[in-house]
């Protein structure tokens, strides 16, 4: 007697076909797992054993071998329990095993027999999608997690007697009471830009980051609205497509979160300054887990008062920056996560917070001054296309914005998807989507601008006022100028507005 | 208390008398029924043709308390295996074939169910 069905690994992002397969002979009861399982899959067995009897389906009282094929891969986590249940349950002659074989089963078992939500089902669906497998059963909780893939099919249960019911086994059908989670989400409420007193300049450095992608970094005093702003930057980035959602979606699914939400706004992550490198970068002593520079992928990660965070968590982002992942190495192996984000970085000018402007309230030593932003210079800052300065607002500001009407953010957006069409034409024939990611070589070749629009910034080279990374930094927001305003070419009143955002004084 | 194990002993009594019916109704030859020594003792002692079977028999009334067999430990298949040395020993046999067997005999609504598992170890 014996079974075969499949079921996923997953590690990290990748996934991988395990076959459960299921020997039944003839000698005295007992349960064997073999295969690398860890204690986490071991407890299956006990688990099965339960489900099935409190499910009307007898285990026969003899040796039952389960293996979990290829047996080098190490197997973690109680996704594994459906998949061995069915297996054995097959074994057992409660229904015929030769539909099993092209299925996946993923899920944990409870002792009633209820099939209970894991994590990662998203993850595990478009990899067996991926890995050529036509149909897949889950934990009906997470089914509306699952059908958002689209070219496999995809079934969800709530009882381990439905499955059986459903592939011939004469039982009756225990009802549950799941309701499935509502794991689509429309889009986020997030602020409007037209609720931004003043501040029209940084209102447009947004604009310009949204449009290329491009790295912000904003100083100004507390209460000048930096975390305000930053906050509306996804409001105004275009909604993902249905690829990149799913890609978003799988990361989400991954990590230790209470709820999975599906959607196709773009993240937005803002953590404390507290935050752990291993919450930052990801980590997880067997199984790895993205952290929040994975959840933040296609997505914005707002580290406000940046200065407070640890340096080692700062300087850990400069990598995923330059190649938009990261890779966690641990013992068991190494996992890759995309972490394509888009920075967004506040600080106060210095400790207390006043130094800017006339600076007379600063009660701040010039040396404590100085030290403050220091911690973000080099090669973090470097990276950064656009600073802005904020400047508190005053009364004039708010009698004068009460007869103007700002920018909503839908038009920003609107503007933000017409110019991201116009970069995305022109980028078609490259590895590059955005203005942001396109190699500097590629702007001073391909892309080489007239000798009149660049001249001026040509001079700063010379005068040393901006490095080299620091001139192609500004013809790529030079081109997002251009972009926005329907421009084939960026001429110099553009690179003159790129060069103010990108602060070098001409 | 003291009918309880008495009523215990008398089933596995009946028990073993029909697993030595059963096995005797498939050409085994009994050799012992209840054969002790000071280690423990063997249920049955039969022969398969040119082979020793040595037979565990487990009864229950009901599976209340689980199937019979599960009953059958890692320590009990132990001490019957030390048990087929000792009753080798006493009989100074050596060089023969032995097989250690597990019959379940279920007494449940009225009727029986004998199952035999042949080389449980």
């Amino acid at each position: 007697m014996l079974a075969k069905t499949l079921s996923i690994s997953l590690f990290g992002l990748v996934g991988r076909l395990i076959e459960v397969e299921t020997d039944i002979s003839s000698n005295l009861p007992s349960f064997v797992l073999v295969g690398l399982p860890d204690a986490s899959v071991n407890e299956a067995a006990a688990r099965v054993r339960a489900a099935a009897t409190n499910s009307k389906l007898t285990i026969p009282a003899r040796r039952i071998t389960v293996n979990l094929s290829p047996a080098s891969v190490p197997k973690q986590g109680s996704s594994y329990d459906l998949a061995i249940a069915v297996s054995v349950l097959a074994a057992a002659g409660h229904f015929p095993g030769a539909s099993l074989e092209r299925v996946v089963y993923f899920g944990e078992l409870g002792l009633d027999g209820a099939i209970k939500p894991v994590l990662g089902v998203l993850a595990a669906v478009v990899a067996a999608k991926r890995l050529g497998v036509p149909r897949i059963v889950v934990p009906l909780a997470n089914l509306q997690e699952a059908s958002v893939v689209k070219g496999i099919e995809v079934l969800g249960y709530d009882h381990l007697s439905q499955v059986a019911f459903e592939l011939g086994a004469a039982v009756p059908i225990v009802p549950m009471k799941t309701q499935p989670v509502s794991a689509i989400i429309e889009s986020q409420p997030t602020g409007c830009f037209s609720e931004v007193v003043g501040q029209e300049e940084a209102v447009f450095g947004m604009k310009l980051a949204a449009i290329g992608g491009h790295h912000l970094m904003m100083t100004g005093p507390p209460g000048a609205g930096k975390t305000m702003l930053a906050s509306r930057l996804p409001g105004i980035l275009p909604e993902l497509n249905e690829e990149q959602a799913i890609d978003v979606g799988s990361i989400h699914s991954l990590a230790k979160q209470s709820q999975f939400q599906y959607s196709t706004s773009p993240p937005f992550q803002a953590p404390h300054h507290t935050a752990t490198l291993a919450s930052m970068v990801g980590g997880g002593s067997q199984q790895p887990r993205p952290g929040l520079i994975s959840r933040a992928h296609l997505g914005v990660l707002f580290l406000d008062e940046a200065p407070e965070f640890q340096l080692a968590v700062l300087e850990s982002l400069r990598q995923p920056l330059e190649s938009g992942q990261i890779t966690i190495s641990r013992a068991s192996g190494q996992a890759t996560f995309p972490a394509q984000f888009q920075l967004v970085m506040a600080a106060n000018p210095c400790p207390c917070g006043h130094s800017s402007g006339s600076g007379k309230n600063c009660s701040c030593s010039a040396s404590s001054r100085s030290r403050y932003l220091s911690k973000l210079s080099g090669p973090l800052s470097d990276r950064v296309d656009i600073r802005l300065q904020l400047n508190p607002v005053n009364a004039s500001l708010i009698n004068r914005t009460s007869n103007f009407e700002a920018e909503s953010s839908e038009q920003i957006r609107e503007q933000v998807v017409m110019a991201r069409v116009n970069s995305s034409s022109r980028l078609a024939d490259t590895p590059w989507k955005l203005n942001s990611q396109v190699a500097g070589s590629y702007l001073r070749r391909e892309l080489r601008l007239s000798n009149s629009v660049t001249k001026h910034l040509d001079a700063a080279l010379d005068r040393r006022l901006v490095s080299m990374r620091g001139y192609d930094r500004c013809l790529r927001l030079a081109w997002s100028m251009a972009d926005l305003a329907g421009r084939t070419l960026p001429n110099s009143e553009d690179l003159a507005v790129a060069t103010f955002y990108r602060g070098v004084a001409l | 208390m003291a009918k309880a194990p008495n009523r215990k002993h008398v089933l596995g009594l009946y028990g073993e008398r029909v697993a030595g019916n059963y096995l005797q109704s498939i050409g085994y030859e009994i050799l012992e029924r209840n054969w002790r020594c000071s280690i423990g003792e063997i249920d049955l002692i039969a022969r398969d043709q040119s082979r020793y079977v040595f037979v565990e028999v487990k009864t229950r009334n009901g599976k209340g308390f689980g199937h019979p067999f599960e009953a059958i430990t890692e320590i009990k298949l132990g001490r019957l295996r030390r048990l087929v040395g000792e009753w080798c020993r006493t009989r100074q046999l050596s060089g023969i074939d032995v097989r250690i067997d597990a019959v379940s005999v279920l007494v449940e609504h009225g009727k029986v169910q004998l199952e035999h598992l042949k080389q449980v170890f």
